[in-house]
């Protein structure tokens, strides 16, 4: 007798992307199947300066688990990296460390901002803080709340998947890209 | 207590007669002030005197009173008697436009960090200071933040974006 499975019943797999399929093959664009390979196994940077970072912690442990999205190899060398996620307080002394940080990474390369502080500089409005990190490095993703919730975070790491997913293999070498980088002062 | 107030006071008005002024002592800490040319000498006295013996530096910070012309920047010296668990403090006034005071780094080592803080924040220039640059704030800031002469929101400022708080 098999086991009444009372539990998960309502699993969704992910959609294949359109092409054609037939005995033994499937031919689709490059594209969306890098695509595929590069949203399911992003590998996080966490840049975690404050509450936000302690949020991010409950995220990537067990109840949360950001591990279901293909998340869990966190790296703490930018250079392997393709998510850089800023949680927390960026002061303007630390703007110059956070913008050599997302400058080591490789392309392609996302950015999510984590939390009020890191998109807007939140209730420091003062002297000594920057006003939101897409002052020095631009930024995919914001994620509002004071600190957002684990749930919000998995939104924007979502979302962040979605854009991955949907990214035009020609995007980074555009002229639109190059400016978007001209106008933060990279090359 | 051997060390007394009284008898701290009595000592620095034999050295410095009638110098020292605003003689205090809120919750009990002696405090007083003095003119800003006397700081080193006052210091290097509660420091040498085998009575005094304050020679731990516990801070030393600044006061900015706008109301008070002439004389807004106000230097505070927290010193500790070790030996006697005694602490004492005093101010030393100097005017907005000409901020230098001596440095007590020759003293206390302890104060050059402080020093430099003091600098970074309000602007005293302390002579004699190793190396007296922004310690806290970023290198390219041109003002000294903590000087009560802000508006408490400044509608200048380019670093925010306005549109995302309602002001635009």
């Amino acid at each position: 007798m098999s086991r009444p499975v009372q539990y998960n019943t309502k699993l969704k797999t992910v959609e294949p992307p359109a092409g054609v399929m037939g005995d033994g093959f499937m031919a689709t664009s490059l594209e969306k199947v890098v695509g595929l390979a590069r949203k399911n196994s992003i590998w996080p940077l966490p840049f975690a300066t404050s509450c936000c970072g302690i949020e991010f912690m409950a995220t990537a442990a067990s109840h949360y688990d950001i591990a279901r999205f293909g998340a869990e190899r966190m790296s703490f060398s930018p250079r392997q990296c393709d998510l850089l996620m800023v949680m927390g307080t960026i002061s303007k002394k630390m703007g110059p460390v956070l913008r050599q940080v997302y400058l080591q990474m490789a392309e392609p390369r996302w950015v999510l901002s984590v939390g009020a502080c890191a998109c807007s500089g939140g209730i420091f409005d003062t002297y000594s803080v920057l006003q939101g990190i897409d002052q020095v490095i631009p930024v995919d993703v914001y994620v509002p709340g004071c600190p957002p919730r684990p749930e919000a975070i998995l939104d924007g790491f979502l979302k962040i998947q979605e854009l991955i997913g949907q990214e035009s293999l020609r995007r980074r070498t555009s002229e639109k890209y190059k400016d978007l980088l001209e106008s933060y002062g990279i090359q | 207590m051997s060390l007394t107030n009284e008898l701290i006071q009595q000592k620095l008005i034999e050295k410095f007669g009638d110098q020292l002024t605003d003689w205090v002592q809120p919750y009990g800490m002696l405090t007083f002030t003095a003119p800003k040319e006397l700081n080193l000498k006052i210091l290097q006295f509660l420091y040498d005197d085998p009575e005094c013996k304050f020679q731990f530096l516990t801070d030393l910070q600044a006061v900015h009173y706008p109301e008070k012309k002439g004389a807004e920047l106000a230097v505070v010296y927290h010193l500790h008697n070790l030996t006697d668990n005694v602490r004492i403090r005093f101010k030393v006034f100097t005017d907005i436009t000409e901020p230098d005071v001596y440095s007590a780094t020759a003293l206390y080592s302890s104060a050059n960090f402080m020093e430099r803080e003091t600098y970074d924040f309000f602007g005293v220039n302390f002579l004699g200071h190793p190396n007296l640059i922004r310690i806290l704030n970023v290198d390219e800031m041109d003002y000294f933040p903590m000087r009560k002469e802000f508006p408490l929101e400044d509608q200048s400022r380019v670093d925010k974006d306005d549109e995302m708080f309602g002001r635009g």
